[in-house]
């Protein structure tokens, strides 16, 4: 595919560091979008604060970079004055499930058709390697320099106790099946999480001596497992096992829909005219 | 104006009147979270606005809703918000985005006994300096304060109007008195309704935060007619990309906070009662000057030359309008429910052309037209240069 047709190339390079896999579901996304068939006009992205929060600023769609935790309030203001707009919400696991955790519960539980793109790296990348609810137990961070003694959140069972109606978890080792699910997760109509476990080389890597983005994208691979599988595992090998593919897909009433009716039937005119 | 001969007498509360006036001047997008004393403003619009088409949300918490409503705003919607204290405190981060950002909104902060949880049934004007200076960093804010239910229902439109005009956030103030209180009022069917100047550029040729002659870059809306742009609070040049480029940073900060005091003249807004010849004067706003104009009216009565100036704007501070009365009156009054924060402002203003002196109420209960009179009476015996 041409990804220059959605690229604002005029921006780069990217601000990542060398190894980060930001660049490689921003790749995906694209694969993703471009296979939809939307057009540029059609599209919103929103971010909040974070390394994968500066995304939307190389994509050529209508771009908000909103403040810290916030990407899914605004987004849900955008999709609600204009529900036609396909509206990509892109964020990390620091800036959804720490300072936006009550945004993020809140729109599962609404069901608002908002697809979340949420890059895990385990870790708060941009501002230097602090820890993060989804940093594993025991590992470091320059906050945690004797490694956490905090255990971490499962997003995407966090997503799906809150009422999302598509979860899925992938890694940046396989980019071809990433871009699948972000296909579904944009097609389905509600909330739909995609958590893409990504490594931070820079700052992850290095204070926990994981090597290179080679290595940890390795690391990521070994480490992936089924949901069947993952069940069969015990003990601290299931708490590091990464359960990959679509962990969630129900039909359930979407917001901005619901909301439409609502208005339809206060105004007189029968659902769907 | 919200009073018309033509239109039907209705006795409603300040923050219905909010409502209507919100529904006047053309709002399709409310987010809030209940908070006393302003959830009858969520309430009423949460019946009305399904009912036009327009989207009425409860969020989660108030950021939610402060966040939402620069997300509809963006997205092409008029947008207004609706808190008191404590919810404004929240709120202000985004608020501040909105500044940076220039995304017209409205937030209605109906005032309470502070700080923190405080009061939440009492009146209070502690938030007047909060809606100046409550976000970080130097930015512009336009703030108006009603007296009375029917001039609520105007300051309500006019926030619209201003904020739509100038791509900024207007601060609505209201305080527990005016927004609960019954009146009478008449409200008009038909209103003056601002709308936000769209691109006078194609597509490709589009500068979102644009250097105009007049400060207020045109704006897009996010999805319509070609026009894809780039949002963010980062500090950003024309395009609205980041920049670190020291002289386009200066440039942004200096546009941004010039942006008002360009069009001062038509933000600017104060009303003056019985102040042609006052010796003295009382400045007061809100429900204060409700009582005050009650004083005013008695001590004129008792021969006193006093006269009140209320602004209606309270940020930005009509300074000059205060100035030239300071150079006609020997004193200026100024009854607070806080302790005395627009008094200092008051005082900046004059800059010593006359005496300033305070009068602050914190314990809860409104500023009686007693107590004011009582101080212009005693400002009238002893104060120098009145001749009553």
């Amino acid at each position: 595919m041409d990804y220059a047709r959605y690229l604002r190339l005029e921006k780069f390079p990217l601000i990542w560091c060398p190894g980060c896999g930001d660049g490689i579901v921003l790749k995906a996304i694209l694969r993703a979008v471009d296979r939809i068939g939307l057009e540029r006009d059609e599209i919103c992205m929103v971010s909040g604060i974070g390394c994968s929060s500066r995304t939307p600023g190389y994509v050529d769609v209508n771009t908000l970079h909103t403040t810290h935790g916030r990407a899914l309030t605004f987004a849900t203001g955008v999709k609600m004055t204009r529900p036609d707009l396909t509206v990509i919400v892109v964020t990390g696991d620091g800036d959804a499930t720490a300072i936006g955790g009550n945004h993020f519960i809140h729109a599962a539980r609404r069901n608002i058709d908002l697809s979340v793109i949420l890059y895990n790296n385990w870790i708060y990348g941009m501002t230097g390697g602090q820890v993060s609810p989804a940093t594993p137990r025991g590992d470091r961070a320059s906050t945690a320099p004797f490694g956490s003694s905090e255990p971490n959140f499962d997003i995407a069972a966090l997503a799906a106790g809150a009422g999302a109606s598509f979860v899925a978890r992938e890694t940046v080792a396989k980019p071809l099946l990433l871009d699948k699910l972000i296909e579904r997760a944009i097609r389905k109509k509600g909330f739909s999480l995609v958590e893409v476990m990504t490594p931070c080389p820079t700052t992850y890597g290095r204070l926990n001596r994981k090597g290179d983005a080679v290595q940890m994208t390795a690391y990521l691979k070994e480490h992936s497992t089924s949901k069947a599988k993952a069940e069969a595992l015990s003990g601290e090998e299931r708490e590091r096992a990464i359960v990959t593919g679509v962990l969630v897909d129900v039909d359930k009433p979407e917001y901005s829909e619901q909301y439409a009716r609502l208005v339809q039937r206060l105004r007189g005119a029968p659902a769907g005219a | 104006m919200g009073e018309t001969p033509a239109s039907p007498v209705r006795v409603m509360s300040g923050n219905e009147a909010c409502a209507h006036g919100a529904l006047a001047a053309g709002l399709r997008f409310f987010a809030g979270y209940p908070i006393t004393p302003s959830s009858e403003i969520a309430e009423e619009l949460a019946v009305r606005l399904p009912k036009l088409g327009g989207v009425f949300m409860q969020m989660e918490d108030e950021i939610a809703a402060m966040g939402a409503v620069v997300g509809a705003s963006l997205a092409g919607a008029k947008a207004m918000t609706a808190t008191s204290g404590p919810g404004f405190s929240l709120k202000q981060e985004n608020i501040g985005f909105a500044c940076m950002a220039e995304v017209p909104c409205v937030i209605v902060d109906v005032q309470r006994g502070g700080p923190s949880t405080g009061l939440p049934t009492m009146p209070s004007q502690g938030d007047v300096m909060q809606a100046r200076w409550g976000t970080h960093g130097d930015h512009p804010i336009i703030a108006l304060v009603p007296f009375s239910v029917a001039e609520t229902f105007d300051l309500t439109v006019r926030a619209f109007n201003l904020a739509e005009a100038y791509r900024t956030p207007v601060v609505l103030l209201l305080d527990e008195i005016i927004g609960h209180v019954n009146e009478k009022v008449r409200l008009s069917d038909s209103v003056e309704v601002v709308e936000r100047k769209g691109p006078d550029m194609p597509p490709d040729r589009y500068l979102p935060y644009r250097h105009t002659e007049d400060g207020v870059p045109p704006m897009a809306a996010f999805g319509r007619d070609g026009y894809r742009f780039h949002v963010t609070g980062l500090a950003h040049d024309e395009t609205g990309f980041p920049t670190n480029d020291p002289v386009e940073i200066d440039r942004l900060n200096r546009r941004l906070n010039g942006k008002l005091d360009r069009h001062r003249e038509r933000i600017v807004d104060v009303a003056r009662h019985a102040c042609d010849d006052a010796e003295l004067a009382v400045f007061a706003y809100g429900s204060v000057a409700r009582a005050a104009r009650q004083a005013i009216d008695e001590a004129r009565a008792k021969g006193i030359p006093a006269g009140l100036l209320r602004p209606r704007t309270l940020w930005p501070f009509p300074d000059v309008e205060v100035r030239e009365l300071a150079r006609r009156v020997a004193t200026i009054l100024v009854p607070e429910m806080n302790l005395g924060q627009m008094a200092h402002e008051v005082e900046w203003a004059v800059g010593g052309a006359c005496r300033v002196v305070p009068f602050s109420r914190v314990d809860g209960l409104p500023v009686r037209p007693g107590q004011i009179l009582e101080l212009v009476e005693r400002e009238a015996r002893t104060g120098a240069g009145v001749s009553a």
